[in-house]
């Protein structure tokens, strides 16, 4: 394999991809990618699907429906991808913006939506899906997920673990722990990095001198760059890095270049810090458009096959915004469950007051 | 009958937890060949492998966010924060994370990690090595918290903590770590509840209220205060998240005088909720307000002045006499 650092550390970034942004297939030496119509059809279908749902739930928090909404829009191929890379034995320790990996680890999308409502603060079993909660505070995850790759070793299982994080976050000491703790014990690990060129309104450069893939030859492990919007790139980059944490060759860095083309969140507005020709720009490498284009250039699809997934998606966005709507609020009681595995003398002295002054309203 | 030290009836109780579960896991920074700075986990690694008893990075947040995932993931490990300064860099984990988890899940996780904290001062040593950082996790919903005084204790209390489903932190007060005592290590008849308190001298005038090292210096206030006429009863609250309440305020009621003690500072310690508690269920058998006596609101002072910062048996006695100015 080609690796970047043989090539000298002032060498441009390379960066892997195997769709265009025209929707032509190109060669790579290192990641060739074996997909069947059908996988492909497949893999466009993930991708418009997580699309309509982001927009769905960006409409619920618009019309007050959720509180807040991260939104994922531009980044389906870098999501799609690494998801469909996973088997079912890996696991996937996510930040707060993966619906796309949710999808492809069998997470019902209204699910997420609870965390956003506000009626819990993640609403899967972990165990059920290999899907981690949603993690919130920056790069808190990454060491959680090199833990749990020390017990797969443990375990002598086959599997591997995969961690998303962004490009902020590869400047919290949790990720640089992380990194350190995955090289030294060779984790089964890959690090997936969704470099979306913004950390709300701060831009790449204010995270890093270097291009972040290059960080992990430091640490001692591979860092690879991939093109974030080709979703078989994304595919390819992925099933080999888990591979290899699978095989013992320990952890990936994969620095999947994007764009975040939304606002950070739905309170966010990047119109104070960034110009509206960037966008325009990151429109035309869209992650959907080019795989598109494909299928229609290599007659892999027809424009029923085209117009069937538009009308899953809106019958999947209704559906989403139905169930959104139906979702039970919480009880006021609900607030003491959970907090320990067994009864805790104070927090039920706290419910049993509680329930008293709440029973007080209704005499 | 065992005459154990407290870091060897640590040791003995970790090696029990480890032989009855293969889940059991040590983590920490020189932990396994060298047994730890204070020899806690000494000659596990060599017996239960490397696997098993982790030296990790030196870096706490990694340690207790990479044992979340092997809790995850089904083990059970206990951590040790190689001094109580040192926990600050792991309370990120430790506060957001390891407490809330569970709760965020809807009781789809549980995560039976035990961070043991060696605590307090009076050793002698530089600075960041002598702290109290109790109320800081008592504040944390989610966690446990619990502090051994004495071998016996410290042997019971590590299995129990170990085998909680529920995170614990576990304050070992590093200054009795060569206390010895005898120790039946084949019974478990004899064991006290993870959570409960312990009325460790009977008195009927005043109750002193400690946990981990200052029981010590208690059990030698009452001792002294004997021999002027007066009887103390001293509790070793034992778990102060959660807190053994009924033990607690069933002694006020009959003593009417309470004087609290720790080695963390009094302004917002642990002692102002026992405080505040005494007095919205036992205020009409109060004889005085409720006395604490604890560090001062500095930093921990340099080794030379520890002994004027660290409660001792007179202060104690000074504030055991306060409570008969009312």
């Amino acid at each position: 394999m080609t690796t970047d650092a043989s090539r000298g550390a002032d060498a441009p970034p390379e960066l892997v991809q195997l769709l265009t942004p025209e929707g032509e297939r190109v060669e790579h030496p290192d990641y060739d990618i074996d997909l069947t119509p059908e996988e492909i059809r497949s893999l466009y279908r993930d991708l418009v699907l997580v699309r309509r749902v982001d927009l769905e739930a960006v409409a619920l928090q618009r019309q007050g429906e959720l509180g807040i909404w991260a939104s994922l829009l531009g980044q389906e191929a870098a999501q799609i991808g690494s998801g469909r890379a996973l088997t079912d034995t890996d696991m996937a320790f996510p930040t707060y913006r993966e619906h796309g990996v949710a999808w492809c680890r069998g997470v019902d999308p209204v699910k997420l939506l609870g965390l956003f409502r506000g009626v819990n603060h993640g609403g899967w079993d972990p165990k059920e899906h290999n899907f981690h909660l949603y993690t919130i505070v920056i790069g808190s995850q990454t060491l959680h997920a090199v833990g749990y790759a020390m017990g797969i070793q443990r375990d002598d299982a086959s599997a591997a673990t995969i961690v998303y994080f962004g490009d902020g976050a590869t400047s919290q000491g949790d990720v640089n722990e992380s990194f350190i703790w995955a090289s030294v014990f060779n984790a089964p690990i890959v690090f997936f990095c969704q470099n979306n060129q913004w950390a709300i309104s701060e831009p790449l450069e204010k995270q890093t001198r270097i291009p972040l893939y290059r960080r992990a030859s430091g640490f001692g492990f591979p860092g690879i760059r991939v093109d974030g919007n080709d979703v078989f790139a994304c595919l390819a980059v992925t099933r080999k890095a888990l591979d290899a944490a699978r095989t013992g060759q320990g952890p990936t860095l994969i620095e999947a270049f994007t764009y975040r083309m939304g606002a950070h969140t739905t309170t966010d507005d990047p119109t104070r810090y960034r110009v509206a020709s960037e966008l325009e720009a990151w429109k035309l490498k869209d992650p959907i458009e080019r795989v598109k284009s494909y299928l229609f250039k290599n007659e892999q699809a027809d424009q029923a096959f085209f117009d069937s997934v538009d009308g899953e998606a809106d019958q999947l966005g209704a559906d989403l915004r139905r169930r959104c709507l139906a979702m039970p609020d919480p009880e006021p009681l609900d607030i003491f469950d959970h907090v320990y595995s067994e009864p805790h003398a104070l927090v039920e002295q706290e419910r049993a007051q509680f329930a008293g002054y709440l029973e007080g309203f209704e005499k | 009958m065992t005459v154990l030290s407290l870091s060897k009836a640590l040791n003995e109780g970790m090696r029990k937890a480890m032989e009855d579960d293969p889940k059991v896991l040590i983590m920490g920074e020189d932990v396994g060949k060298l047994g730890g700075v204070f020899r806690v986990t000494d000659g596990l690694q060599k017996d239960f492998g490397e696997d098993r008893v982790i030296d990790t990075p030196l870096a706490e947040s990694g340690i207790i966010g990479t044992a979340i995932g092997l809790a995850l993931r089904g083990y059970r490990p206990v951590c040790e924060i190689q001094f109580d300064g040192f926990v600050f860099p792991a309370a990120d984990q430790i506060i957001t994370q390891l407490a809330k988890m569970p709760m965020r899940s809807l009781g789809a996780i549980k995560l039976p990690v035990v961070v043991r904290i060696p605590c307090g001062g009076g050793i002698g040593a530089v600075e960041h090595h002598s702290e109290s950082p109790e109320a800081y996790f008592t504040h944390t919903a989610g966690l446990r918290v619990v502090a051994c005084s004495n071998p016996a204790d410290a042997y019971t209390m590590i299995q129990q903590a170990i085998r909680s489903d529920d995170p614990v932190v576990f304050f070992e007060p590093k200054r009795r770590y060569w206390e010895k005592a005898d120790i039946d290590t084949a019974s478990t008849d004899w064991w006290t509840p993870l959570h409960a308190a312990k009325v460790v001298r009977p008195g009927t005038d005043v109750t002193l209220l400690a946990y981990g090292p200052m029981v010590k210096t208690c059990l030698e206030a009452a001792t002294a205060a004997e021999e002027d006429g007066r009887s103390l009863e001293v509790i070793d609250l034992r778990s102060l998240n959660p807190l053994d309440e009924p033990l607690v305020m069933e002694s006020v009621r009959r003593t009417g005088r309470v004087v609290v003690v720790h080695e963390a500072p009094v302004n917002s310690g642990f002692g102002a909720e026992l405080a505040a508690r005494i007095t919205e269920q036992c205020f009409y058998h109060l004889e005085s307000p409720v006395l604490r006596v604890g560090g001062f609101s500095t930093p921990y002072p340099p080794s030379k002045l520890e002994e004027h910062y660290l409660p001792d048996l007179d202060r104690v006695l000074d504030a055991v006499d306060r409570t008969f100015g009312y």
